[in-house]
């Protein structure tokens, strides 16, 4: 939020002039018949992708020679805004003179792209760029029914941000080597998330697999586990010094567990470790004595002096043992 | 020609408004809680607008009309004030509305959810409506506050305030109304009907935008949402917006003075607007005629999606909405069309054309003709019209998006 959040955007002006064009006087709505294709000698196919009830439908017509695959006619039928006209649009006038196979790689991107009135400014606002997305998916299936595959099968990874077409493995590794903590980084380095926002949280405009507040909790907690996992081998492999905290005290514990405890607890007494801090000098450990060690003589004494031997040996030379 | 038909979301300012409001900007400037006479140079105007809004309203002088900012303070005071001085600081931990509501109520009551207080949402029936059998279904003894709108922003129809107003008195519950589409297009009596509380705007009565009004019976507690200088007889703080109060005044004035003539001119023009657009196939209008404010319509033409014919509209020089100007950037479903349970195809179709006092006939007519026209155009685009089906496999899936 900052100054120029303050108005609303002014969604209709943030189209392109193209966008505007062809949403007024698209160039490629309305049908090819079965009759038609089949005069050419071509194959008719026909895709529908979104529903009236999500607030956008299409309906895409290839008309497909099948000596080449190459789609020589296409056009299109929509239910739905501006954007999902022109989106539809210029997605048939992208597909015709490819071959099926060329016209799978055509993406959502592909087709915000060609609606541009220069390169670098965008088409559509954020919240439309899920328009586009439209056209790719209609694309995927049209092709899954010519080749009598499943439209899936054109889909090598997983997409999260349909928008931006950022993929799982992407956002994973992003995450990752940034060292990133919040969503608004995610979008930051990614765009993910910067769009129709339906892939940020569930509730959104758009029911989702995955999301970026799971992979970015899931993320974390790996990197977490693989901190502490290299910080535990760190230990094991005596280097007291550079483990976390808990890590020392539960390696105190583990020694005093192993070598000390059973002998206080023979004579009726007990010690907890209270803190651990090191210092320049000592790492020092505080414990208390419980039951019969408190106060005995030796607890001052050689008690105390065969547990710092023990952890000295153990752990760290620099361990100094402190009863409180 | 251009049509404006969107005055649910707000209404020209009437000429003799501004033409009152006038003086108080460069001429008599003087804030009126001074002593000397630049700031009494304003009282007249301010008694005059308060007794204009009185007695467009039938307020008893027990009662208390507190200027505010608009009905989104309004509806907050009311809200947060019975949450504070009756959940928070009683034994009541309840609060009844409508799924409904405008957004200033829905948020504020879900910010309250948050703050610990129990929030009901009752649902609308077909006609997009309250019953009130289902009102004092919900309230407990723990019940703080009713709120219901008087009318609907988006469909026009009326709820019944009267009998909802009466179950609450008979169960000591105190009863909020957002009067805010009601308030100068169709009769208001507060001496008919039961309302502890009433929100308000000028802007939707040809009042300028910036100026609103809480009526509070009997001049009840209330704990102020604003503390400053004791304005208001303490109510709500804030140096007084003198031109904007006197234009209220006006303005309502204006509005309710006849407003049986006025209703009848308003209503002629809808209903020949709204026979004219239901001569086109597969379309439908939600509530009926007589129980609906007189300016409003609210249409689903199957097969053109809302916010392509609100392009088309535009293009014609037509202002319309598809539902809630107010989160008319979120372009989601209309929310109202889902609550009535219409058909979830069509929640995507509505389009509200929203009359006011100054539409003109010829207008009428400009848009029942451009109005078909882009019926026309978007259906010849439309799949759901289109007469080749897909290839056997190529069907679409049903929806799976979130509303």
């Amino acid at each position: 939020m900052a100054k120029n959040d303050l108005l609303g955007a002014s969604l209709w002006d943030a189209y392109s002039n193209k966008v505007t064009t062809l949403m007024n006087n698209p160039n490629h709505q309305g049908e090819i018949t079965e009759q038609e294709a089949a005069e050419h000698g071509n194959r008719l196919i026909v895709a529908d992708f979104g529903a009236e009830s999500c607030g956008d439908a299409v309906r895409l017509y290839w008309e497909v020679d099948p000596k080449t695959d190459i789609i020589v006619n296409s056009k299109f039928k929509s239910f739905g805004c501006g954007t999902a006209i022109a989106s539809s649009d210029i997605m048939t006038e992208l597909c015709i003179g490819k071959t099926v196979k060329e016209a799978v790689k055509i993406t959502n991107i592909d087709v915000e792209f060609a609606l541009r009135d220069s390169p670098e400014i965008p088409a559509v606002p954020p919240q439309k760029m899920h328009c586009s997305v439209m056209a790719y998916d209609v694309i995927k299936k049209a092709a899954g029914l010519y080749m009598g595959v499943d439209s899936e099968s054109f889909e090598d990874e997983i997409i999260v941000c349909e928008c931006a077409r950022v993929s799982l493995k992407t956002l994973q590794e992003v995450i990752r080597l940034n060292d990133l903590t919040t969503i608004e980084q995610i979008t930051d380095y990614t765009k993910a998330g910067g769009f129709c926002k339906s892939c940020i949280k569930p509730g959104g405009h758009e029911k989702r697999e995955y999301y970026l507040v799971d992979i970015l909790r899931d993320t974390r907690r790996e990197m977490d586990e693989e901190k502490m996992k290299a910080a535990a081998d760190a230990g094991s492999k005596g280097s007291f010094e550079s483990m976390t905290l808990v890590q020392q005290i539960k390696a105190i514990d583990a020694v005093i567990d192993e070598n000390v405890r059973q002998f206080l607890i023979m004579d009726g007494g007990n010690m907890e470790v209270i803190d651990v801090k090191p210092t320049e000098e000592y790492v020092d450990v505080y414990i208390r004595y419980l039951g019969a060690c408190n106060g005995c003589a030796s607890s001052a004494t050689g008690t105390l002096y065969a547990i710092e031997a023990t952890l000295k040996e153990k752990l760290s030379k620099k361990i100094r043992v402190l009863p409180i | 020609m251009q049509v404006y038909l969107d005055n649910n979301a707000t209404t020209m300012v009437d000429p003799l408004v501004v033409e009152v409001m006038q003086p108080f900007f460069s001429e008599i400037y003087g804030n009126p809680n001074s002593l000397h006479k630049f700031g009494t140079a304003s009282h007249p105007a301010i008694s005059k607008a308060i007794d204009q809004v009185y007695k467009a309203l039938n307020a008893s002088d027990n009662d208390d009309i507190v200027f505010t900012s608009c009905a989104t303070e309004s509806n907050n005071w009311v809200l947060k004030s019975i949450f504070n001085d009756h959940i928070v600081s009683g034994d009541k931990n309840h609060i009844i509305t409508t799924e409904v509501e405008h957004p200033s109520v829905l948020a504020a009551c879900r910010a309250l959810e948050k703050e610990g207080a129990k929030v009901t949402y009752l649902p609308v029936n077909s006609q997009g409506v309250v019953e009130p059998h289902v009102v004092r279904s919900f309230i407990t003894d723990k019940t703080a506050l009713v709120s219901v709108m008087w009318a609907s922003n988006e469909t026009g129809m009326i709820f019944p305030i009267k009998e909802i107003g009466e179950i609450c008195k008979e169960k000591g519950v105190l009863f909020h109304s957002d009067g805010v589409q009601a308030v100068g297009k169709i009769p208001v009596d507060l001496q008919a009907v039961h309302v502890d509380f009433l929100s308000m705007s000028a802007h939707k009565f040809h009042g300028p935008k910036g100026v609103g009004a809480l009526y509070i019976r009997n001049s009840q507690p209330l704990s102020p949402l604003l503390h400053g200088g004791e304005h208001m007889g303490g109510r709500r703080s804030g140096t007084l917006n003198v031109p904007y109060i006197v234009a209220m005044g006006k303005a309502i004035e204006l509005a309710t003075t006849n407003i049986e003539e006025k209703m009848a001119s308003i209503r002629a023009k809808r209903d020949r607007l709204e026979d004219a657009l239901l001569e086109l196939s597969d379309t439908f209008v939600v509530g009926n005629r007589e129980n609906r404010t007189p300016n409003t319509i609210l249409i689903s033409i199957r097969g053109v999606e809302g916010e392509g014919m609100l392009w088309d509209l535009n293009n014609g020089q037509i202002g319309a909405s598809t539902g809630s100007a107010c989160a008319s950037e979120d372009l989601q479903a209309n929310t109202v069309m889902l609550a009535i349970g219409a058909d979830s195809e069509l929640a995507h179709t509505g389009i509200r054309l929203s009359l006011s006092r100054f539409t003109t006939d010829s207008e009428i007519d400009y848009t029942i003709a451009h109005f078909k026209k882009a019926v026309e155009r978007l259906r010849a685009i439309s799949s759901s019209y289109a007469k080749v089906q897909p290839t056997l496999g190529g069907e679409s899936k049903a929806c799976e998006l979130h509303h």
